[in-house]
């Protein structure tokens, strides 16, 4: 099993992290003005890159705190892992 | 009417039916390993800004300092301060009232946008000291707990058979596990089994161990 490296406590076993899905899904400016169709875009629609992925895991067995990591999806190695950006992403710490 | 029946109620540690079992194995591999039960001890959730005068205050009523690095313990004069996150402490006072504490930090606290929860029923404690304490431990933990990176001072939330555990070194070979009392009996049951490899005679012709029960 790989070793996550989380921002607060280091590396830590795979088994302590979970998914949070895509990275920097920016929250509609105006939810009410989309479409159906605009708005099912943003809730269901995400990339599915081969290659670098900006993430957001949750060191839910540790610290419990979320943050953003780059996974290559083709290997699964993690590339960097960093704070959650302020903006755009949906959950909070 | 009948009379209303009136009783008081006293602390009692949810493993308390494992004593009798956790003295006998500690007799039988003494010094290589000793497993006992933790005190029972009031306990807060510091949610604080850690860059504000938050921890500062927070210092001023608990009387010592509190960790300023990940992962980090201090001793406060009648218990400890463990940092379980960026902006998370879990206090405890062996000394303290539980309500009397939550209310004390809660207060400094409030001050600056912090809160403080009592959490004293929420972990229960247990105690692992000598030489094999270390390597017992690592029969359910993946993180490397030899002295060099685990030394005196260091805490860790992780795993451990699966259950959520906090994990103290102090000093030598002597380590705290803080685990949910609804787990503590999961946890103790492995480590009670892996403790069977540091009988000094293993093998079946030996018999049973003390403390095994059948």
């Amino acid at each position: 099993m790989q070793l996550i490296a989380c921002p607060w406590c280091g590396p830590r076993e795979e088994l302590e992290f979970s998914y949070g899905g895509q990275a920097h899904v920016a929250y509609p400016s105006d939810p009410a003005a989309l479409t159906d169709e605009q708005w099912a875009r943003f809730v269901f629609f995400r990339d599915n890159p081969k290659g670098p992925f900006a993430e957001r895991w949750a060191h839910s067995a540790g610290c419990r705190r979320w943050f953003t990591a780059v996974r290559d999806t083709r290997t699964h190695r993690f590339l960097s892992v960093g704070p959650l950006a302020a903006s755009g992403s949906g959950a909070t710490s | 009417m009948a009379e209303i029946q009136t009783a008081t109620l006293t602390a009692r540690h949810p493993l308390e039916g494992y004593r009798d079992l956790l003295e006998a194995l500690s007799a039988e591999l003494a010094p290589a390993l000793a497993l006992e039960l933790g005190g029972l001890v009031a306990a807060v959730d510091l949610r604080v800004d850690p860059a504000g005068g938050g921890p500062a205050a927070v210092e001023q009523v608990v009387g010592g300092p509190l960790p300023t690095r990940p992962d980090t313990w201090t001793a406060l004069p009648a218990g400890q301060a463990l940092r379980l996150g960026p902006d998370e402490w879990l206090l405890t006072s062996a000394a303290a009232q539980p309500e009397d504490w939550e209310f004390a930090v809660d207060e400094a606290a409030a001050a600056h946008g912090g809160m403080a929860v009592d959490v004293s029923a929420q972990r229960t404690a247990l105690r692992l000291r000598g030489g094999a304490a270390r390597e017992l431990l690592t029969t359910g933990c993946a993180l490397d707990l030899r002295p060099r990176s685990f030394p005196h001072g260091r805490c860790a939330q992780t795993l451990f058979g699966q259950a959520a555990v906090v994990l103290v070194a102090h000093g030598g070979d002597d380590l705290q596990v803080l685990v949910r009392p609804s787990f503590a009996a999961h946890v103790v049951d492995r480590l009670v089994d892996a403790a069977t490899e540091y009988r000094p005679d293993p093998s079946p012709e030996s018999g049973p161990a003390s403390w095994e029960t059948p």
